[in-house]
């Protein structure tokens, strides 16, 4: 029995409703996500050993539901860079890859992912075996472009699953709509083109009970998933949507599809359900709820955090837990009586949810400023990643249109420290607390005077 | 159906390709202005291929927005810092109503240029929207996807135009862009096979200028200047043959394409390759948008924003050399151009293998000063002719 499956089974409050937890269960979210995301790596390490065949996928439609139904593992290069990053090695990873060509200006995780390939899968948190396949969306082009990068290296096949998006914002279709359709029988076919691929390079037939049991999993973590945003309109937040966000994150893409995320996002929701129902909030003090907009700054991770918290800043929301979870935001439940149309709506639903919280996000958050009691925006659009930043600038401005809420806008990298300058970061999210602190006393004094009137 | 150009019949070849560099450097767009004031209507779509003959069908003017050489001055604060240029003198010159347009279309063809169409429909009132052609073009499902989404745009043209558009007029406009292709392809060919006789620049304003104007009237101009093109005197030189490739989005200024003329033959190139990305006639007398999406997929060409997996971007580019007798390549990529960025590597790294040589540049639409440019380009040419 794997330690993962074993985590599965042992979670002794699992049908304890939350009101009846202890206070124990405060933080296990972060140390079981940390603990399994290790062993998720040290699997990934030992897939070769085992003759085991793994694909490279995104957080943005990964298709660990068809992949997993294969036993093939998913590999994350995004996290993978991430995690370089985060352990500050990302710098010789993306020299690297300078140094074989790729220019100051293409995305930091391409180049990080570029460098490990370079030294043939050597990684901070493990041995990152080559690809039999790789798999992606169309969520982001740059997937498409570093797909192909591995298709001139590796010579294993690539397969885009092509995704329509919405049209114009605020024009979504659905079942029984034409163009819904039209998209919807696209993608369906390409998942039954899919499935053929992997059958040839896994040499095995598909399965669709075990399909519908990936399947089932992920509807359970997506249901969670949901369910965790939606928690955080709490006061105090119970969780930081940018520092535990991101933990969560990997866990919710890493263990797709599986029993052990199944069980996590079970588990994480009782937690924060129990933090919730106590009013317990971060370590840190919450003055100012906020929501993030963009991808964290991750070489400077820690020090990025602390020039919020150290403000009182709280992330109640971030627009990162909707689009890198793929859409999971939705709450997408398949119907694992037609298992395979199901996934094709599903898919075409989620991942079109994803692009538009990159791209037509604006009226979602100020959607979100009542429920969540928000004081502040935070726009943190990054060089690397054009998709999320290039409409961020048009997007506050929208925002700043629609509501009187205060806003930041500040630049720079989720991986090139060279992009990073944390004295300017600084003086922005300074500047940006005080306008808040001013803010407050003009609201506070007025509401008094308008009491006293 | 307005007359948009200035009479050119009776000026010199040489007069109407000025003319045409005036438009194409022109941010005002007089001609798409002109078309405008006789009542006609307009739709903006996004580089790089767009299928014009929808919009042509209904009877409005498709306009290739590619950007412009000007300071985005209004531009510039609705995006961040590290965008290429394109994006943000694109909608200057729509924020600055310089382009007045009826409609807006934008494509996902990469990173920036997918968020285009979220930011123009924050900013204006006429529709705004993402068409998006498949980016999985080897799906045996792609071309009936693609005709669909066609059949979507054309119910969004034919509510601007107010009336429907039929099987016919589609057919017909098959054929008006049938005939413009053949004319782009003599252009070409004139290019390869006589390069002495039309210069880069002289060929790209002739060809930009397409975007612009009624297809009817560039297919006249055409047909007046190739015939023109071919009597010119000028003599053959001993120059490098040189393929430019990085010119498929953002558009280098006219100087740069000017200066690699002073050193070099271009006998082939990306520029604009939108407006000759169909590479054959569309057959005409069937069902006209399947036609057209079938031509989109299977007669095409090559750009490093469309993945296809017939179609390793390297292996064209080297086809692409040899087809044209070439003996070097340029290659560039617009600055903060991620995709092309990317084919850069792949495309550095073909030319290596096969031992052609190569000058790597960025460029910027609005870049105005190119002395070191052409410093190192001419020391490129001279070494390979001297070597
Ligand atoms: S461009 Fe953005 S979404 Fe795409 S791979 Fe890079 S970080 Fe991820
Ligand atoms: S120049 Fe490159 S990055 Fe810019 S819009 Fe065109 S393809 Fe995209």
């Amino acid at each position: 029995m794997s330690p993962t499956t074993q985590m599965v089974q042992d979670a002794p409050d699992r049908d304890v409703p939350a009101s009846e937890l202890g206070a124990s269960v405060v933080g296990r979210g972060n140390k079981d996500g940390n603990r399994l995301f290790r062993e998720w790596y040290e699997e990934l390490t030992s897939a070769p050993e085992r003759n085991e065949h793994s694909a490279y996928v995104f957080v943005m439609g990964s298709l660990a539901e068809i992949l997993r139904s294969f036993d093939i593992h998913t590999i994350f290069p995004e996290i993978n860079g991430l995690q370089t990053a985060v352990r500050h090695v990302a710098d010789d990873y993306i020299a690297q890859a300078e140094d074989y060509g790729f220019s100051a200006d293409v995305c930091g995780y391409v180049k990080a992912d570029i460098g490990m390939q370079l030294r043939a899968g050597d990684h901070p948190m493990g041995k990152i075996p080559p690809p039999s396949l790789a798999v992606y969306t169309n969520a982001c082009n740059t997937y498409v472009k570093w797909a192909e990068i591995w298709e001139r290296m590796y010579h294993v096949p690539i397969f885009t699953l092509d995704i329509p998006g919405t049209r114009a914002a605020g024009r979504l279709t659905w079942s029984g709509n034409v163009d819904f359709e039209n998209d919807r029988r696209y993608v369906a076919g390409q998942i039954g083109e899919l499935i053929e691929l992997c059958e040839q390079v896994t040499g095995k037939r598909f399965d669709i009970d075990k399909l519908r049991e990936t399947m089932r999993y992920t509807n359970t973590m997506s249901e969670k998933w949901k369910r965790l945003i939606e928690l955080n309109q709490s006061v105090p937040a119970v969780y930081n949507a940018v520092t535990d966000g991101t933990v969560f994150l990997g866990m919710v893409n890493g263990f797709r599809g599986r029993p052990e995320g199944a069980a996590y996002f079970t588990d994480l929701v009782k937690e924060m359900e129990y933090k919730a129902a106590n009013h317990i909030g971060t370590p840190f003090e919450e003055k100012y709820r906020l929501v993030f907009v963009g991808v964290p700054c991750y070489p400077i991770f820690r020090r990025f955090s602390e020039m919020f918290t150290e403000w009182g800043g709280s992330f109640a929301g971030s627009s990162y837990l909707w689009f890198a979870s793929g859409g999971a935001n939705l709450g997408f439940q398949y119907d694992l009586d037609r298992p395979l149309e199901s996934l094709a709506e599903g898919l075409l639903v989620t991942v079109r949810d994803a692009m538009d919280s990159m791209f037509y996000s604006n009226q979602n958050l100020v959607d979100m400023i009542e429920p969540y009691g928000i004081d502040g925006v935070v726009y943190h659009p990054i060089k690397s990643c054009r998709t999320v930043s290039t409409g961020l600038a048009d997007n506050r401005r929208a925002v700043m249109e629609a509501t009187d809420v205060a806003t930041l806008f500040m630049e720079s990298d989720h991986m090139d420290k060279r992009v990073v300058s944390e004295a300017q970061l600084k003086n922005r999210i300074d500047a940006f607390f005080e306008g808040l602190a001013t803010r407050k006393v003009r609201r506070s004094s007025a509401s008094k005077n308008e009491s006293e009137a | 159906m307005p007359r948009v150009l200035d009479p050119y019949e009776a000026m010199s070849l040489a007069e109407a390709i000025a003319m045409c560099r005036d438009l194409v450097e022109d941010p005002d767009f007089p001609t798409v202005a002109r078309w405008r004031d006789s009542g006609g209507k307009v739709v903006g779509h996004f580089q790089v291929y767009f299928p014009e003959e929808i919009v042509h069908a209904a009877g409005l003017l498709p306009f290739k927005v590619r950007g412009a050489p000007l300071e985005a001055r209004q531009g510039e604060s609705h995006f961040g810092s590290y965008l290429c240029s394109i994006l943000k003198t694109s909608l200057e010159i729509a924020l600055t109503n310089r382009l007045a347009l009826d409609m807006f279309v934008s494509h996902p063809i990469c990173d920036s240029a997918r968020n285009l169409a979220a930011v123009w429909g924050r900013n204006f009132d006429y529709p705004c929207e993402i068409l998006y052609l498949p980016q999985n073009a080897n799906s045996a499902h792609a071309a009936t996807y693609l005709r669909g989404e066609y059949a979507r745009l054309s119910r969004e043209v034919e509510a601007i135009a107010g009336h429907p558009i039929t099987a016919d007029e589609l057919r017909a406009s098959l054929g008006v862009f049938n005939e413009n292709r053949r004319l782009l392809r003599e252009l070409y060919e004139i290019k390869r096979e006589t390069p002495w006789l039309l210069a880069v620049d002289e060929a790209y304003s002739l060809v930009a200028v397409g975007g612009m104007v009624p297809r009817e009237e560039h297919n006249q101009l055409l047909r007046w200047a190739l015939p023109r093109i071919r009597e010119r005197s000028a003599i053959p030189q001993d120059r490098m043959r040189l393929v430019f490739a990085g010119g498929f989005c953002e558009q280098p200024p006219l100087d740069l394409l000017r200066t690699i003329a002073q050193f070099s033959y271009v006998v082939d190139d990306d520029l604009l390759i939108g407006l000759r990305w169909i590479t054959e006639d569309i057959p005409v007398g069937g069902d006209p948008l399947a036609d057209l999406a079938e031509a989109y997929l299977e007669r095409s060409s090559y750009s490093p924003v469309q993945h296809d997996l017939r179609k390793p971007k390297e292996q064209m580019l080297l086809a692409q050399i040899k087809g044209a007798n070439a003996g070097a390549a340029i290659i560039t990529a617009a600055k903060m151009c991620e995709p092309g960025l990317d084919e850069v590597v792949a495309y550095t790294k073909a030319l290596d293998d096969e031992g052609i040589p190569y000058f790597v540049s960025e460029f910027e639409e609005r870049m105005t000063n190119f002395d070191s440019l052409q410093i190192q380009l001419e020391t490129f040419i001279e070494n390979l002719l001297f070597a």
